[in-house]
């Protein structure tokens, strides 16, 4: 790599700060890095957990529903859907973990799902479904939240470690060179110096 | 703290549970539909989660998880019609992939047949 600095030792100084600010800024962006990947990795875990829980619970709603669907007849269950409507309101805002933006979510159910439809036309295998899936549906906001959270903290990851990356490999490296070569260059100007002081205290000495 | 709204999109028999829990309904027929609704709801500030089923997502997965870089809205998986085909598990496995390095979940498959 070209090397293009005054060998001066102003610039000498300001390299020096520059190498000292990169390296303490290198130390923060990795220990941000181990702290982030700590995060993440708890993250993931929880994630894979609350994932395969939902996709069991789904499972089992949805096959209830499926099984209802196939003894009460369409509009009866359009309309028992319909007349018992519940209203689940998300609140949600975003919070700032570890310098990342991620979403905060709160449900809010109604309590009891009042089922507004009757014992005779619809199954108990129906009733058993909706509770089931009222149960689980907070686990699933909770899975949305953390999956939206892990892929945040990945972007967050990868941004960070690049920048550790740029500094630890390219710019530390680059402002060692440059200073190693500001040294060189005045180390050896302090040789020239030196000598020709030599020579002429010859000259003048043999005159 | 502000209220969203919540949206599911899939095939009509799945979802329909769904709407005693008050969320909207999206039902759609084929992936297509549902990638013009997606993308719709997305830039609608009004969705906090978005709820997709893994077999009308299929065809589109990776313009999904492009859009993963805002905190709002969610989009997540459920399990399809043919059940969980590990799409979910898959995407969270690049995730990790590409935040680490490694790929630190193999052998540890949750939900995949």
């Amino acid at each position: 790599m070209e090397i293009r600095v005054n060998p001066t030792r102003m610039e000498l100084t300001r390299l020096k700060k520059r190498l000292a600010m990169a390296v303490r800024g290198h130390k923060l962006l990795k220990d941000k890095l181990d702290e982030l990947m700590k995060n993440f990795f708890d993250l993931v875990e929880e994630n894979q957990h609350l994932r395969s829980e939902v996709e069991a619970n789904l499972a089992t709603a949805l096959g209830g529903f499926a099984l209802a669907r196939a003894v009460i007849s369409r509009s009866v269950l359009e309309a028992a859907i319909f007349t018992s409507r519940g209203d689940a309101a998300l609140q949600a805002e975003t919070t700032s973990k570890m310098g990342v933006e991620v979403p905060v979510f709160r449900l809010a159910m109604t309590p009891a799902l009042g089922n507004g439809f009757g014992m005779t036309e619809t199954s108990a295998a129906f009733d058993e479904a909706i509770d089931f899936l009222a149960n689980s549906f907070q686990a699933m906001v909770e899975l949305a939240q953390v999956e939206k959270t892990v892929e945040l903290m990945a972007a967050e990851i990868e941004r960070t470690r690049r920048r550790v990356n740029a500094l630890e490999y390219v710019l530390i490296p680059q402002l060692r060179a440059e200073i190693k070569y500001i040294t060189m260059k005045l180390d050896e100007n302090e040789r020239a110096n030196l000598t020709r002081l030599m020579k002429v205290k010859d000259i003048v000495r043999n005159r | 703290m502000s209220t969203f709204k919540m949206a599911v999109i899939g095939e009509e028999d799945l979802i329909r549970g769904f709407g005693l829990l008050g969320l909207e309904l999206f039902p759609v027929v084929s992936g297509q539909e549902a990638r013009d609704l997606l993308f719709e709801l997305k830039d609608d500030r009004n969705y906090g989660v978005i709820f997709i089923t893994e077999s009308i997502a299929q065809g589109f997965t990776g313009e999904i998880e492009e859009w993963g870089s805002r905190p709002l809205p969610c989009i997540t998986y459920i399990p399809g019609v043919a059940g969980s085909e590990g799409y979910a598990a898959e995407r969270i496995r690049r995730i990790v992939e590409k935040a680490v390095g490694v790929d630190i979940l193999k052998g540890k498959e949750v939900g995949k047949k």
